[in-house]
Order: C-alpha cells, then sequence, then structure tokens
C-alpha cells in the first residue's frame, strides 16, 4: 500500500510537471490574474519547498537518539527565518536581486564576486540534494526492501525528467500544496498514535531517560556544549543562504510583502516542527531500540496502531515523505542548475540540460559513496557552509557600506573554503577522533567568525576597491518603494 | 572503507591538480613570448602598453591614472612620472616623492600652451634621482586636458621623444574614451526618445467611441472616460525608464476595455499570466505596442471574431510573454526588414521600437522573435531576465 502511495506521488509530479497547470482567463476577470501572490500562497510555496527530508524523517530520528538538545535543530531551521526578517528580506527583495549571484553582482558590481557566488550556490545545492536522495534510498528499502540506491535513482530520474521537461516554471501555487500536504501527512497519523498512546494508558518516559536523554546536554554527544552552539550558528544563519529558498522571495511585489511573508514563514514552521518532535518522543516510548533512527516517522504507524489503519497511516507518511524529497529536489535542482548554466556555462536551453543533468548525477554519486551519516546532520553541514559564505556576503553587504569587493571575495574563499573542506572531511573520511569530530562535525562556530573577519579586515585593508555606486546601491536597498526619491537612472553597460 | 579511500584522494587530486593546471598554464604563456630578444622586447612592449590602455579607457580620472602611470613609467623608463589634469595632479609615481608637491607647478606652462617643456630641478637631496623633468602636454581635439611628466637624472634627445610618443599614444587611449562616454549617451537618448509612443489613432478612436456612449449610456460613457482618463496618465509619465510587469499589464488591460468598447464581441481575448512573473521590471510601454499591433493585425484587417491572447509564463531566472492574434499574418521578408529599420509601415513603428528598445537594454539576444506568415496569424514572443544589472522598477 506504502509503494502505491509512493508511485501515486510521484505519478502525479511527473504529470504536473509535464503538463504544467493551464488555467486560462478572459479579460473579464484580469484583475484577478494581475493581482500578485500573497504573503500566505507565498509563504506556503516556501514552506513546501523548504521541508526537506531532514524535517520530516531525521529531525525526530535525531530527537529520538540524542534527546532534547535536537530540539535546537527545528529552533534554528525556524530561527533562521527570524533572522532573515530582521536583517535581510526586505533589503533583498528591494535589490532586485533574483538569486544569490545576482545580489553580488547588484551590490559588489563585480563579475567575480558573482562567478565565486555562484560556485558556492552549485557546492551548497549539491550538499544539501545529497541527503535527500540518501534518505529517499532509505524510505523504499524500509518499505519495499529495495537496495539502498533504487530510492535515490528513483527521485532523481524523477526530478532530472521534471526539470528538463520544462519545470523551470516555479509554481507557487504547487509549492504551497506541497506544505499542507507534508502537514497533512505528519498531523494526521500523529492523531492517531497519541490515540494510541492514551489508549495505552499514557505511559511516560523511563526515569533515566527523563535524567539524561530529555536533559539539556544530557543525549551523550562528545562535546554537547560546542556542537549545540554550532548548530545554533549554523542554522540560524545558514538559512539565508539557502539558493532555492531565496528564489521565492522574488514573487512578493515589494519589501514590505517580503516582511510579512517571512513572517508567515515562520509561522507555518514553528507550526510544522511541533510534529516531528513528538514523533521523536513518542519514538523513544515505544522503539527506542530502532536501528536506522531516520525511519522512526515510517514505523511508529505499524507499530503502534497496526491493521490496516496502521498501513493506511504508514502510506500517508510514506506519500509525505516522497512529496519532500521530490520538492525540495526539485527546487534546489532547478537553482543549481539555473545558476551552472547562466554562469558556469554559456548559457541557453543546452547548457541547462546540461547542468541539470549535472545538478542531480554529482549529489547522486555522492549519495552512494559517501559513508551514511543521520540525514538532518548532513543537511545541517550544508546549513554551515552557506552560514560561513553568504551570511557574511548577505548581512555586510546589506548593512555595511564599506564591504570591498576584494574583502567580500576573501570573505567567501576563507569562510566557504573552510566549511567545504570540513564538511568533505566529515562526509567523505569520518568518524574522527574526539575534539577534531567536534569542530569538524558541525563547523559553523569556527568557520562564521572567521568569515566574518577576513571579510571585514580586507574591506578595511582595500578601501578603494569598495564599489563606485555603493550609495546609490544603499538607498535603493534600505528605502521603501513608495518613497519617492532619486535611485538612479538605467546606464547602459560601458564596454 | 576503501571506497572512502578513493573518493578521498579523488578529492585531494581535484584540489591539487585544478590550481596546478592553472599555474602552468600561465608558465607555458609566458614562455611563448617569442624567442629572440628583440622579438621579446618588441612583445613585452606591446604588452606593457595593453596593460596600460584598459585604465585610461574611463578619461582623465585619478584611479585610472594611478593604474595606468606604473606601466607608462615602464614604456618610457624613467625614475618618476605625474600625470595632471587641466587642475590638479592626479597621481606621481616612482622615486623622490618630495616632488609631488611642485609636480602641478612644473605642469602649468605646459598646460597654458601645449608645447613641451623640459626643467631644470635643483633638489637639496643628493641621492635622490629626479633632475630633470619633461612635461608634455595631452590633448584631444586640438584642446590640452592635461600634462605627462617623466623625471630623471637626464633630459636627452631620447626622453622627449620618448615622452612625446607615450603622450600620443595616451591621447589616442583618451579620445576612445570619449568615443565611449558619448555612444553611451547617445544609447541613453536613444532609450529615451524610443519611449512611450501611444498612437494618435487610438486616441482618436477611442474618444469617438465613448462620444457614441454619451447619449445613449451616459454611465458606461463615464466609466470609459475614467479608464481613458487612467491610460494616459500611465502613458505620458515622465519618471523612469522602466515599470513592473503587473503595471504594464494593468495598463493594457484599460486598452483593451476601451477597444472592446468600440468592437464588441468582435474582438475577444485570453489572458494567461503567471503571478511569479508580475513583480519582473520591464522597459516602459514595451508590451503595450506590441497588443496594440495584435489588435490591428487580428481585427481591423479581417471580418468576424477576432481572438488575441497573451500569455505571460515563468521560465527559471526569465520570464517568458507571448502576444499571438489570429488575423492576417505578414510577409516574414517585409518583417525582418520592418525590424531592421529598412521600411516604416504605415500606423506607427511599434515592432521595430519595442525590437531596439530590448536590445539596448538587455543585449542583442532578448530581441523579439516573430512567428507568422500570411494568412496564419502573428506571434510576438518577448523574453526577459528576472534580473538584469540597472534594471529596477523603482
Amino acid at each position: 500500500m506504502s509503494l502505491t502511495a509512493v508511485l501515486i506521488v510521484v505519478l502525479a509530479a511527473v504529470l504536473i510537471g509535464a503538463f504544467g497547470i493551464r488555467v486560462s482567463r478572459t479579460t473579464s476577470d484580469f484583475y484577478v490574474a494581475s493581482r500578485t501572490v500573497s504573503p500566505l500562497w507565498n509563504a506556503s510555496a516556501i514552506g513546501g519547498e523548504y521541508l526537506s527530508a531532514a524535517s520530516f524523517l531525521g529531525v525526530a530520528g535525531l530527537i529520538l537518539s540524542f534527546g532534547a538538545d535536537m530540539l535546537w535543530l527545528p529552533v534554528g531551521w525556524t530561527g533562521g527565518y527570524l533572522v532573515l526578517l530582521v536583517l535581510v528580506s526586505a533589503p533583498l527583495r528591494r535589490s532586485g536581486a533574483y538569486t544569490l549571484p545576482d545580489f553580488a553582482e547588484a551590490r559588489l558590481e563585480s563579475m567575480t564576486v558573482r562567478r565565486t557566488a555562484s560556485g558556492l550556490v552549485v557546492l551548497i545545492g549539491w550538499l544539501y540534494l545529497m541527503p535527500q536522495f540518501q534518505s529517499a534510498g532509505l524510505v523504499l528499502r524500509e518499505i519495499t526492501g529495495a537496495p539502498p540506491w533504487a530510492g535515490g535513482l528513483l527521485v532523481a530520474v524523477v526530478v532530472a525528467v521534471n526539470v528538463l521537461s520544462g519545470g523551470m516554471r516555479s509554481i507557487t501555487f504547487v509549492q504551497a500544496f506541497q506544505y499542507w500536504l507534508k502537514l497533512t501527512a505528519l498531523a494526521v497519523p500523529l492523531v492517531f498514535l497519541l490515540m494510541a498512546w492514551k489508549a495505552d494508558g499514557a505511559p511516560a518516559i523511563s526515569p533515566q531517560d527523563a535524567a539524561a536523554w530529555q536533559a539539556p546536554l544530557g543525549g551523550g554527544r562528545e562535546y554537547g556544549l560546542y556542537s549545540t552552539y554550532s548548530l545554533i550558528l549554523a542554522t540560524f544563519l545558514g538559512t539565508m543562504g539557502l539558493p532555492h529558498v531565496l528564489v521565492r522571495f522574488y514573487t512578493n511585489p515589494d519589501g514590505r510583502a517580503a516582511r510579512r511573508t517571512t513572517l508567515v514563514v515562520l509561522t507555518l514552521l514553528g507550526a510544522f516542527y511541533l510534529l516531528p518532535a513528538l514523533y521523536g518522543w513518542l519514538g523513544r516510548l515505544y522503539v527506542p531500540d530502532l536501528a536506522r533512527t531516520d525511519a522512526v516517522v515510517l514505523t511508529l504507524p505499524g507499530r503502534m496502531v497496526g491493521g490496516t489503519l496502521g498501513d493506511l497511516l504508514t502510506a500517508l507518511v510514506t506519500a509525505g515523505a516522497f512529496a519532500a524529497f521530490l520538492s525540495t529536489s526539485s527546487g534546489l535542482t532547478v537553482s543549481v542548475a539555473g545558476v551552472l548554466a547562466q554562469d558556469l556555462l554559456r548559457g541557453g536551453v543546452r547548457s541547462f540540460r546540461i547542468a541539470t543533468v549535472l545538478a542531480v548525477v554529482v549529489p547522486l554519486t555522492l549519495a552512494l559513496w559517501a559513508r551514511e551519516l543521520p540525514v538532518a546532520d548532513v543537511v545541517g553541514l550544508a546549513f554551515a557552509v552557506a552560514a560561513s559564505s553568504f551570511c557574511p556576503l548577505l548581512v555586510l553587504g546589506i548593512w555595511w557600506r564599506r564591504l570591498s569587493t576584494t574583502g567580500a571575495l576573501a570573505g567567501l574563499f576563507v569562510g566557504g573554503g573552510l566549511a567545504c573542506a570540513a564538511v568533505l572531511v566529515t562526509i567523505v573520511g569520518g568518524p574522527h577522533e574526539g575534539l577534531a569530530n567536534a569542530l569538524l562535525a558541525q563547523p559553523a562556530a569556527w568557520t562564521v567568525p572567521i568569515a566574518f573577519t577576513v571579510m571585514i579586515t580586507v574591506s578595511f585593508v582595500t578601501p578603494h576597491r569598495v564599489p563606485a555606486g555603493v550609495a546609490r546601491t544603499m538607498v535603493r536597498l534600505h528605502t521603501p518603494e513608495d518613497l519617492n526619491l532619486d535611485r538612479g537612472d538605467w546606464r547602459p553597460r560601458s564596454s | 572503507m576503501e571506497v572512502q579511500y578513493v573518493v578521498g584522494v579523488a578529492v585531494v587530486a581535484v584540489l591539487v591538480g585544478v590550481p596546478a593546471f592553472v599555474l602552468w598554464r600561465l608558465v607555458r604563456g609566458r614562455r611563448e613570448l617569442g624567442t629572440s630578444p628583440a622579438e621579446r622586447a618588441t612583445f613585452e612592449t606591446l604588452h606593457t602598453a595593453s596593460l596600460a590602455g584598459p585604465p585610461l579607457r574611463a578619461g582623465l580620472t585619478a584611479e585610472g591614472a594611478e593604474k595606468a602611470s606604473r606601466h607608462l613609467r615602464t614604456l618610457l623608463g624613467s625614475s618618476a612620472l605625474a600625470i595632471t589634469d587641466s587642475e590638479r595632479l592626479l597621481v606621481y609615481d616612482g622615486a623622490g616623492d618630495h616632488h609631488a608637491g611642485e609636480a602641478f607647478a612644473h605642469a602649468r606652462a605646459t598646460l597654458k600652451d601645449g608645447r613641451t617643456q623640459v626643467l631644470d630641478l635643483d633638489c637639496p637631496l643628493l641621492e635622490c634621482p629626479v633632475r630633470h623633468a619633461v612635461v608634455v602636454p595631452l590633448t584631444t581635439d586640438d584642446r590640452v586636458v592635461g600634462t605627462l611628466a617623466a623625471y630623471g637624472p637626464h633630459a636627452s634627445a631620447g626622453l622627449v621623444r620618448a615622452a612625446q610618443e607615450v603622450a600620443g599614444w595616451v591621447d589616442s587611449q583618451l579620445e576612445l574614451a570619449e568615443l565611449d562616454r558619448s555612444r553611451t549617451l547617445l544609447m541613453e537618448a536613444e532609450v529615451r526618445a524610443l519611449r512611450a509612443q501611444i498612437s494618435p489613432h487610438f486616441i482618436y478612436n477611442s474618444l469617438t467611441t465613448i462620444a457614441s456612449f454619451v447619449r445613449t449610456d451616459p454611465e458606461r460613457a463615464r466609466e470609459l472616460l475614467l479608464e481613458f482618463a487612467d491610460f494616459t496618465r500611465y502613458s505620458f509619465r515622465r519618471h523612469g525608464e522602466f515599470t513592473t510587469l503587473a503595471e504594464e499589464l494593468r495598463s493594457i488591460d484599460r486598452y483593451l476595455i476601451l477597444e472592446r468598447a468600440r468592437f464588441g464581441d468582435q474582438l475577444q481575448v485570453t489572458l494567461r499570466i503567471a503571478p511569479e512573473v508580475l513583480p519582473v521590471a520591464v522597459p516602459f510601454l514595451c508590451l503595450q505596442p506590441l497588443v496594440e499591433n495584435a489588435v490591428r493585425h487580428g481585427l481591423e484587417s479581417k471580418d468576424g471574431v477576432g481572438r488575441i491572447t497573451i500569455i505571460a509564463e515563468d521560465a527559471g531566472a526569465e520570464c517568458g510573454i507571448s502576444v499571438e492574434d489570429d488575423g492576417l499574418g505578414m510577409d516574414p521578408d517585409r518583417l525582418r526588414r520592418i525590424l531592421a529599420g529598412e521600411i516604416t509601415p504605415a500606423g506607427g513603428v511599434g515592432l521595430a521600437n519595442v525590437d531596439e528598445r530590448l536590445r539596448q537594454v538587455y543585449g542583442d539576444e532578448y530581441g523579439l522573435v516573430v512567428e507568422t506568415a500570411p494568412g496564419a496569424g502573428t506571434k510576438v514572443n518577448v523574453r526577459l531576465p528576472k534580473y538584469h544589472p540597472g534594471v529596477s522598477a523603482r
């Protein structure tokens, strides 16, 4: 039954991708057509793209194994939008940039910075796609016993076909629907699980779990305090550097709408992340011995409810999980392929095709060869890279007028480079011993400050490399759109 | 475990290999600079000159002069070099920094009469190599715009000659800079001249249509008049070369309301607009002429019902817009000549104008793409990038 659910989701994705949603409108309701996407729809669409396998499966699994500390993951993944709301969303929208490289070019007026940003977007995208494919493999194995590569391959092929057949269109309503589907797929089974728990006499958690598992820093990870702070830094600051999330902000008509959208995203994510925490807690009660903890969300309905109802609920959760893989992977693939085709290949349709294949094949290969890590941890690494490269670029670019081109480049290279190196060593080499393991597995706590320091110091040293149009750019970024003032005229690029 | 080592080795190989390859290419590039000393000297001189060129292409600015001065000094082989414009010292580069303060004074005579001066400097410092100065004028259009001064221990005839040659070379770069600037100004002026040309026919037709409703249906006439007022306010606005696609479509809607009042059921319009692309910045009035064209071709020149379809789609980093009519169509050859500006069709320059403006702003790959044949209707496709440097709706 679960397999049927997966097939339905996959088929729906292919059909929507191939035909799009074609809604014709006649002039009589034209004003409806010209109404821009409302913050609620936009926020649902962001939620739909953002909630990946890590949120859907990974968080509950990590909470099951490591306890209260892991609550920082959902908190950070939501809190990142608070930082985005306060520091980035409105100015970024006003800059007119569609992608992160666009922003780098608009603010620093340099093609070198743009290309560097493009390279980082591709790396972060790959790093984020890899665990999606890995967990697809896990889910398919869980329900059919297929080898672990099969699920990853299935999702990769569906996404590639989808994107190649014109799925570049980002259809807000489809993505918004994905959020509500994921929410339903977790919430409905949870209601039944809680009823089963109640019928079971509402058992409490065992005394030693209450002392260790449930207590902060009691989960038994080495260097827990360091890891926790590093995790907080990575998730709070990394959200703003996720390529597939930022392109969605372009759909907002102005900076004010961008802020509103971010606020709604905070609410929607806050509501969603209550659920995985409960799954983790129920998992600790009923399946504490689970070998692959990422599968706890899939296992619980069968174990606790059982029978046909249990099968139905498992099918629902599985469908939700596949929707999560497909939506996040599609969004990421479109972003990565777009940047690859435009900035690193020559552009045009042919380049986009090659780029799409590259965008899918590289993370798929990584997913097959890399060592198996908890999915939420790998996604956490992508956040660490984003936090140590794009966070300084965006925050300093928006709020500090003395940021120089050289400074930005140096910061991107040093911060992004260090974080990437740590990630590679962790994925390919690990696990390492003692403190080195903690430092490499959660690099944000040292790479983010280094990136900021390098960017600021080098900018101070190279004041003559501050872009010429910085004053005008700052006016554009920070004044509300309805203020009537001179934001500068269009000028042809001098040859 | 072995697999991990293989991947590890591959990663290290890429991390080390790529920079090594780039370095090797650089070194090899150096070695290919010719074999005999004379060849090498020629190449090096030309290379130095080509390095000094780009900074000067922005005109005589402090920043450009500073970047170019190092290479110019290498070309001249002098101890120090100074560049001034007509008002101040732009850069002093090389030995004897204490002469920088008086460098502009050295240039004054040359600035006044445009002649080469050779000056003897008495410097109290014994070790200072700056003893003589050769000051040559920099001119564009026979006007002295600045000076170039070469400082050194001797003022040989060779140095004077070299300074004059280098100054001549700098002059030609400055003239190129002037050319660049006027081309930029021309492009801006063209874009400004090309914008906002609503057709006088439309104004006349709309007013007569409204007049026909004044007695029979005054309420309708009033509404139409208000639409007309809004339409003209948008079309005649002065500020900004860009607007959002949403605004542009709203104006097109008003236009179509007025046209439908005139044609009634004979005009059928279908719109399919992806809400994601509404915030895209577009050149002001870049779609209006296309719709106007479609109405004219799809309707005025044939009998029966005319259908117009306007589609705006999201396509990754771009948005695709198409305006289609089922009218008489056009001979592709004639269309090509209209777009090339060789012939001006009766009733406006709509298509050619839009095509020209899109190319000016976004580059040649973003021109109009028209699919048409006689009797087969016309479909005009426009692609617009969601982000383009300098393009912003507000």
